[in-house]
C-alpha cells in the first residue's frame, strides 16, 4: 500500500528526521516495538521502572508546580514580582540572580560593571536576601534558586534569612541548582575547578540530609546542556551520567543513597519536536530507575524515582515575528506536561529581547493553566502510553543514553570525560550541524527560513533601572560598614580553614562555615575570593 | 579556502581576520562558536576568545591578533555598557579601521544608540549565518578599500 502510493505522490521530503535527526519511518506499528514488554518496561505509574510517572495518580491527584522563573533589578522589584506571581496563581518561587551573583562577585566588583541586577536579581549579602523574601511564606511556598558556583553560599544566606524570621530549616522547602559539572559541559559559570567545585556539591547533600531534609539539594540539569545545542538525546545522556556522577562522589564521601538520592531532582529542557520530548521524559525515568538499582540497590524507592522540573526551550524562540513564540511555548508545555514532570517554567514571548515584561509572564503562565484545566490531558495518567511511535522513541533513546554511557565509562567517568572536552565538543559539533540544517533549510523556523516578513513594529519590552547598580553598591558599602568586623573576620577565616581541610579530607565540613559567613553579612564575592584562594580558578578552553 | 598558488600573477587576497569575544561575565556561548565556525569556514581566520572576557582583553588581543572586525556576543544585558567602552577603548589604541559589529539579545531600542557609539551592527537571534558571513565580507571589503 505505501510504495505505489509514494509513487503516485512523492513525500514532502526524501527523509524525514525528528529536530535531534534521529530518523523518523511513515509508519510505527507492533512490529516496531518488538522485544517490548509492557509490565516491564512500562509498569505501573509509581511503580518501577516508573516509565509512565512517579505518582500512581499523577496529575488527577495534585498538578505540576507552575514555577515561573524571575528576578531582575534589585532585591525589592523581584520581590514584588514574587508577590505579584503568588496573587496569579503560581504555586512555586524560582529565583534568577544576576551575572556578577552568579559568578561569585559583589555588585561594586570591576567586572560587574553593566551587568547589576541586568539578568536576574542582585544578591551580595544577607542585607539583599532578606529583603528577597520578605513576606514571603518559606515554609509554605517552596523557593527554587538557580545557583551553581556559589550556591552553598547563597543557599546559606537563605537559609539564615529564614532563620532569623523564626523559621526553623527542616520547614523550608526549595531547590538549589548546584549542578556544578553542566557548568563546565554548558553553562560557564563557574567558580572553582571541576574537582573541588563536585566536593562543594556533595557537602550540600551532606549538610541538606541531616538539616533540611526537604531541600532538594541538587537539580542536575539538562537544560542549559540543550540550550547550548545538544540533541534531546546528548541532553538526556550527558544529564543522566551527571547524575549518576554525583551519586558516585556522594557515596565515596561516606554518604547512603538511600538518604541522599531522594533529595536530587532533575531539570529538562523541552523544545519544539513534540514526540520527541516525551519520549525523553520518560526514558529518563525510565533510566534512572534501572541505572540506580542496578548500582545501589536502594531499599528506598524514592532513590529510583526521577522528579523533574521543566522549562519550555528558549533557544526555540524568535526574535522575528514574536508572537510566534507563545504557539512554539504552548506545544512545548503540552509535551512536557504528557512527559509527566513535576514542575514547569513557560517561556515568554518577549525573551529574545529582555527579560519579560509583567504581561508576558502572565501570558506564559496562564498558557500552563489553560493546559491544566481545559485541555483535558491531566485528567488521565499517561495518556500516550502505548503509543507504537512514543514507545519506539522512549526506547531508542535508551538504546542512545547506553552508548553514550560507554563512552563515557571509557574515559573514567563524567569528571574525567569533562576535563577531556569530551561532552563540550559534542555539543558543539551537534549546535553546529543544526544551525547548518537551518541554513540550508533542511529544518523550517517559522519566521526565520519561512514565511519571513520584512516590517515588523517592536514589541513592548522590560527596561531595567540603570540605578539599581547604583543602589545595589551603595547597600552593599552600608552592609559592610553596618556588620560586626569582629565576627566578620572570624567567619571568613573559619570558611578558608575549613576549605583547607576540605582539599585533603572528604569528609570535612563547609556548610556550616557558610552559614556563619551567611549570619557574619559576608558577601558572596568574599567568600568566593576565600575558596579561589584555596582551590585556584578554572579558565574556558574555548572549544568552538 | 582555496587550495595552491594563485596561477595569476594578482595579489593575494588577504583572508578577513576577525576576533569572535564574549565579554563581561555571560556564559552564553552556543551562538558565538556557531557564528565562529561559519566564519571560519568561510575561509576567515577567526579567533575565538572564550568566555568571560573584559572589554580591555578583547580589544587587546584584537590588537594583538591585527583583525578587521570585532564581533561581540552578549546576551547579558550588558551591552549599554560594553560596547560603548569597547568602542572607547578601540580608539583610545588606534584601532578606528576595525569594524566593531555583534549580536545576541539586544532590544530594538537599545540597537541605534549602540549604532551612535561605533557598533557598526547588530545582528538579532536568528539572523543566518549566511547573512552575516556576507556582511562582513562587504563590510570588511570597504573599510580595506577606504584604507588602501
Amino acid at each position: 500500500m505505501y510504495e505505489p502510493a509514494v509513487r503516485r505522490r512523492a513525500e514532502r521530503r526524501e527523509r524525514f528526521t525528528t529536530l535531534s535527526g534521529e530518523p523518523v519511518a511513515p509508519l510505527y506499528t507492533a512490529d516496531d516495538l518488538a522485544g517490548f514488554d509492557a509490565a516491564r518496561d512500562l509498569g505501573q505509574p509509581g511503580e518501577h521502572p516508573y516509565t509512565r510517572g512517579i505518582h500512581p495518580t499523577m496529575y488527577r491527584g495534585r498538578l505540576w508546580t507552575m514555577r515561573q522563573f524571575a528576578g531582575f533589578g534589585s532585591a525589592e522589584d523581584t520581590n514584588a514580582r514574587f508577590r505579584y506571581l503568588l496573587k496569579h496563581g503560581v504555586t512555586g518561587l524560582s529565583t534568577a540572580f544576576d551575572m556578577p551573583t552568579l559568578m561569585g562577585r559583589d555588585a561594586d566588583d570591576p567586572l560587574s560593571r553593566g551587568e547589576v541586577g541586568r539578568e536576574g536579581v542582585a544578591v551580595s549579602s544577607l542585607a539583599d536576601m532578606e529583603v528577597l523574601f520578605d513576606g514571603i511564606p518559606v515554609d509554605e511556598v517552596t523557593t527554587s534558586m538557580t545557583i551553581n558556583g556559589p550556591a552553598s553560599i547563597v543557599w546559606a544566606m537563605y537559609l539564615a534569612a529564614a532563620e532569623k524570621r523564626g523559621y526553623p530549616l527542616a520547614a523550608l522547602g526549595g531547590t538549589i541548582q548546584n549542578d556544578a559539572l553542566k557548568e563546565y559541559i554548558a553553562q560557564r559559570e563557574w567558580i572553582v575547578p571541576e574537582r573541588a567545585a563536585m566536593d562543594l556539591v556533595v557537602d550540600t547533600f551532606r549538610f541538606g540530609v541531616r538539616e533540611v531534609p526537604r531541600w532538594n539539594t541538587i537539580s542536575v540539569s539538562g537544560y542549559h546542556i540543550r540550550e547550548a545545542g545538544a540533541t534531546a538525546l546528548q541532553e538526556l545522556a550527558f544529564t543522566l551520567i551527571d547524575g549518576l556522577e554525583y551519586v558516585k562522589w556522594g557515596v565515596a564521601a561516606g554518604l547512603d543513597p538511600n538518604e541522599f538520592v531522594p533529595r536530587m531532582s532533575f531539570f529538562f529542557d523541552v523544545h519544539n519536536d513534540f514526540f520527541e520530548e516525551i519520549a525523553k521524559f520518560r526514558a529518563a525515568r525510565r533510566i534512572w530507575a534501572r541505572e540506580m538499582e542496578r548500582r545501589y540497590h536502594p531499599t528506598n524507592p524514592r532513590a529510583l524515582q526521577l522528579r523533574t522540573h521543566a522549562q519550555t526551550a528558549g533557544v526555540s524562540l524568535t526574535a522575528q515575528q514574536p508572537y510566534n513564540n507563545v504557539v512554539r511555548v504552548a506545544l512545548q508545555a503540552l509535551a512536557a506536561v504528557l512527559g509527566g514532570t513535576q514542575s514547569l517554567h513557560t517561556n515568554s514571548l518577549d525573551e529574545t529581547y529582555a527579560l519579560p515584561t509583567e504581561e508576558a509572564v502572565t501570558l506564559a503562565l496562564r498558557t500552563q493553566q489553560i493546559i491544566a484545566h481545559e485541555s483535558g490531558v491531566a485528567d488521565t495518567v499517561d495518556p500516550l502510553g502505548g503509543s507504537y511511535y512514543l514507545e519506539h522513541l522512549t526506547r531508542r533513546m535508551e538504546e542512545g543514553f547506553e552508548r553514550y554511557l560507554r563512552e563515557i565509562e571509557s574515559f573514567g567517568g563524567m569528571v574525567e570525560a569533562v576535563e577531556r572536552g569530551y561532552p563540550q565538543r559534542e555539543i558543539t559539533e551537534s549546535s553546529f550541524r543544526f544551525s547548518e540544517q537551518v541554513e540550508r533549510g533542511e529544518k523550517l523556523v517559522v519566521g526565520i527560513n519561512a514565511y519571513a516578513s520584512e516590517e515588523e513594529p517592536p514589541i513592548p519590552t522590560l527596561r531595567i533601572d540603570p540605578e539599581v547598580e547604583r543602589k545595589q553598591v551603595a547597600r552593599l558599602v552600608e552592609t559592610r560598614r553596618r556588620r560586626d568586623a569582629g565576627r566578620w573576620r572570624e567567619a571568613i577565616a573559619r570558611l578558608r580553614e575549613a576549605a583547607a581541610r576540605a582539599k585533603t579530607d572528604r569528609r570535612a565540613e563547609l556548610m556550616p562555615a557558610f552559614l556563619d559567613c551567611a549570619r557574619a553579612y559576608a558577601s558572596v564575592g568574599e567568600q568566593v575570593a576565600a575558596l579561589k584562594e584555596v582551590f585556584g580558578v578554572y579558565r574556558d578552553p574555548g572549544y568552538f | 579556502m582555496s587550495t595552491g598558488t594563485p596561477a595569476t600573477s594578482e595579489p593575494v587576497k588577504r583572508p578577513i581576520r576577525v576576533v569572535v569575544a564574549k565579554a563581561g561575565l555571560d556564559g552564553h556561548d552556543r551562538g558565538a562558536k556557531v557564528v565562529a565556525r561559519a566564519l571560519r569556514d568561510a575561509g576567515m581566520e577567526v579567533i575565538y576568545t572564550g568566555v568571560h572576557q573584559t572589554p580591555e582583553q578583547v580589544v587587546e588581543t584584537a590588537l594583538q591578533e591585527d583583525v578587521d572586525a570585532i564581533g561581540v556576543s552578549l546576551l547579558s544585558g550588558a551591552h549599554n555598557f560594553i560596547f560603548p567602552r569597547i568602542a572607547e577603548l578601540m580608539r583610545e589604541k588606534g584601532l578606528d579601521d576595525v569594524l566593531l559589529f555583534g549580536g545576541g539579545i539586544i532590544p530594538e531600542a537599545d540597537v541605534p544608540g549602540l549604532k551612535q557609539v561605533g557598533v557598526d551592527r547588530v545582528f538579532p537571534p536568528g539572523a543566518s549565518l549566511d547573512e552575516i558571513v556576507r556582511y562582513l565580507d562587504e563590510a570588511v571589503g570597504k573599510r580595506r578599500g577606504a584604507v588602501a
